[in-house]
């Protein structure tokens, strides 16, 4: 690119920031100057407009199209064979049971872990420092987290040196060197490590404030009482920071749904790892099946819903309490 | 109050105009110096003045600096303006981009299967009557069908490259005492006699390639299908006249299977059977310098990969560390069957300087000049095979030419989700031990009913 190319484009980007700004400008002039009759209908018109008008060209029509495209073949005729595919084909099946697998691991594991050592450094000296170490990998994208678990699992074969971590180990100690990721089905829950290593971090840092929001006196009434730790915890903690669990359950649940960075990275689905969001966009990109590809997003959207729905019911019962 | 809302708002609009600079710089226009040579070859395409096209492709790195060089004097002498954008997510994107109205003007479609889709789409421009005349002459009929969807010529072919060399080591063979099998008994034969000789596996043999994990199985299953079943049933496989579980693809997938799942022939360098599916296709070869395995299936292309630290200490060519011969057909003096890939120059805009670039393309002017640069062949018969940068992409350009039978890469052909999707996964759990029949079948399966 040369110099006056560069120019030019450098002066176009100006001219379409500056007609940018005269129409935010105008608008804001005019709904300034509104009549004082329904001023503020005008301005909630205003100022919404423009992001209901991006929500529908970004996200309503992109998903009506979607699920008309999930149910059409190739000619353009209705048929339900895309769902058939989805549920009857083994390879396709497959990533639907791999999708339930995931979504019964991984908040569970990640909550029940977060959770108790949450509990376990409640109070202790270095609080923050142990707090840290844990919520470090949330700082670390899915693919790079990906990338770093690959290595753990690297395999040699048997006499070559190990690079892999997990198989260094195992050959140290005279075992044989594993096919870690290629072996169905441990590589399933050897991916499912990676996200609970992720998500404890999240579940514990929201229910380690959550233990800090109940009032030391209902600790203190059950102690008196004559409790012990886990009666406590059981009557007492759990209790208190029920919101907080649903919370961390549902949200870890939505990110696991949609999980495709961690697989795509370390398998890129093979060997009988696939789950849904990553099988929607091999079918609808690689392998040109559009219709197969909506119908998994279709599916995938059908099994977020509920999970959504009753997490926002949770919230607005929270707030309504307080 | 108004001054507060004033400063948010330039400091918003200062933020994005930071961001659009930034994205700005990304473009990855290649500039071109204007050198101009003579003009005498070009004098047919006309002159056009502050014409500009467009071209995207799969084309990277080195290979595009080459592809860019080999249209530099061409564009300077007709005064066309060409800019090439090489993207390793071009076959992902080409269609979406057509769809929505953003395609270049030429993409360099990899697959006849993808230039199908693109014409299914109704985004294709057909090709002018110089390009069509132009594939008349040089072509073997077999390329220009592959051009084509319904009789109609989409383009031309561009590059070529052979598949079903088997690499092995001169030196080794000369020591030993192993002869180059002419038939596919023989090479049966040299595999057991190495095994028999007990201190390594013949061959070596990697699968892996990120998401496309399987492709060099399918390109063994291809190799066999042609050579034990012949061109007219090849055909009939590729297009879904007969299922892929029809008993003589079956075969194919057993003679492979001779080799790739039995313990005795794999995996030499690397382990058992299994290791197949962990070892990167890359550098799945390289044993054979060591003496691990003697034998490896995989294209001409396999030629860059012999030094993966870079410089020159192997060397390919008859007297060299390594050198290939090609998968030898079922009997001797059958003739000579290949499979191979190519690229297909597919326009997006009709526009008198698209089809010019398209003509060029398609010349044995630019064919000569492209394999000349070095690293790539042309099956365009009108390149002359002592312009190729090596011995073996020399015997490359005379087996394409010679009196061969050549067909496109299987794979490439299947919808995309057997050839790019369920024939590799596929290949995949069969070394890993599913039995045949089951894999067929499950491929079958998977093939779109439309």
């Amino acid at each position: 690119m040369t110099t006056a190319d560069l120019l030019g484009k450098i002066l176009q980007i100006v001219m379409g920031l500056v007609v940018f700004a005269a129409i935010v400008g105008l608008l804001i002039f005019f709904i300034d100057k509104a009549p004082k009759r329904g001023r503020d209908y005008w301005q909630l018109v205003g100022f919404l407009a423009p992001a209901m008008i991006l929500l529908a060209i970004g996200l309503i029509y992109p998903a009506i199209r979607t699920t008309g495209l999930a149910f059409l073949d190739k000619q353009g005729v209705f048929s339900w064979d895309n769902f058939v595919w989805a549920f009857t084909q083994p390879a396709a099946v497959r990533t639907l049971i791999n999708t339930i697998i995931w979504v019964l691991l991984v908040p569970t594991l990640s909550t029940v872990l977060g959770l108790a050592y949450a509990v376990f450094i409640d109070r202790s000296r270095g609080e923050r420092v142990f707090k840290a170490l844990v919520f470090m990998p949330m700082a670390i994208s899915f693919v790079g987290a990906g990338i770093i678990w690959k290595f753990v699992y690297e395999y040699r074969s048997a006499g070559r040196e190990q690079i892999g971590l997990l198989n260094a180990i195992g050959v140290a100690f005279g075992g044989e060197p594993v096919q870690w990721l290629q072996t169905d089905p441990i590589n399933t829950i050897l991916l499912i490590v990676v996200m609970i290593w992720i998500q404890t971090g999240f579940a514990m840092v929201i229910l380690s404030a959550a233990i800090k929001g109940i009032p030391t006196e209902q600790i203190e009434a059950a102690e008196l009482d004559g409790t012990n730790a886990w009666q406590r915890f059981r009557n007492v903690t759990i209790p208190g920071i029920r919101g907080a669990l649903v919370v961390v359950l549902t949200t870890i649940s939505i990110a696991t749904l949609k999980v495709f960075d961690i697989v795509r990275t370390m398998t890129q689905g093979n060997f009988n790892t696939s789950v849904i969001a990553n099988e929607m966009y091999t079918q609808a990109f690689r392998a040109s099946e559009i219709g197969r590809g909506s119908a998994l997003a279709v599916i995938l959207f059908v099994l977020v819903t509920p999970i959504v729905i009753y997490n926002v019911n949770v919230l607005r019962k929270q707030r309504e309490i307080r | 109050m108004r001054s507060r809302v004033n400063r948010r708002l330039i400091a918003g609009v200062a933020a994005v105009g930071i961001a659009a600079l930034a994205l700005a710089g990304c473009t990855g226009d290649i500039a071109d110096d204007g050198e101009t040579g003579d003009c005498g070859p070009y004098e047919q395409y006309g002159t056009f003045d502050g014409a500009s096209v467009t071209i995207s492709g799969t084309i990277l790195d080195l290979e595009a600096d080459r592809l860019v060089e080999s249209w530099k004097d061409f564009a300077a002498c007709t005064g066309i303006d060409i800019s090439y954008q090489g993207t390793s997510e071009f076959e992902a994107q080409i269609a979406v981009l057509a769809d929505g109205g953003n395609a270049p003007d030429i993409g360099i479609v990899p697959q006849p299967g993808l230039l199908q889709r693109l014409q299914a789409g109704g985004w294709l421009i057909p090709a002018s009557d110089a390009v069509v005349a132009n594939i008349d002459q040089w072509w073997d009929p077999a390329w220009k069908a592959y051009g084509s969807v319904d009789g109609t010529v989409y383009a031309a072919p561009l590059m070529a490259s052979i598949k079903g060399y088997i690499w092995y080591s001169p030196s080794e063979f000369a020591d030993k005492g192993y002869e180059i099998p002419k038939t596919l008994d023989e090479l049966t034969e040299l595999s057991e006699k190495i095994a028999a000789e007990g201190d390594h596996q013949p061959w070596c043999v990697g699968l892996e390639s990120g998401e496309a994990t399987g492709w060099p199985g399918t390109d063994w299953v291809e190799d066999y299908v042609l050579r034990l079943s012949g061109p007219e049933v090849y055909d009939q496989w590729v297009t879904h006249e007969i299922p892929f579980n029809d008993p003589a693809i079956v075969e194919a997938f057993d003679a492979v299977g001779d080799y790739l799942k039995n313990p005795d022939m794999v995996n030499g360098g690397f382990g058992d059977v299994s290791t197949q599916i962990s070892e990167a296709f890359q550098t799945a070869g390289l044993p054979i310098l060591d003496g691990e395995c003697s034998l490896h299936h995989q294209a001409s292309f396999y030629e860059t990969f012999w030094n993966p630290d870079g410089g020159t200490s192997n060397t390919v060519g008859s007297d060299g560390t390594v050198y290939a011969f090609l998968l030898p057909p079922e009997n001797e003096g059958d003739p000579q069957a290949v499979t191979g890939g190519g690229e297909f120059p597919v326009a997006f805009r009709d526009a008198p300087e698209v089809e010019a670039v398209r003509a060029y393309l398609s010349s044995d002017t630019w064919a000569n000049i492209r394999v000349g640069l070095g690293g790539v062949i042309s099956a365009n018969k009108g390149v002359d095979p002592d312009n190729a940068s090596s011995e073996l992409l020399k015997q490359s350009i005379e087996i394409l030419q010679g009196d061969t039978t050549f067909r496109f890469d299987g794979s490439d052909l299947m919808p995309g989700a057997v050839g790019a999707d369920s024939f590799w996964k596929g290949i995949v759990a069969w070394v890993g031990g599913q039995s045949t029949q089951d894999t067929v079948d499950a491929i079958e399966a998977s093939w779109p009913s439309s």
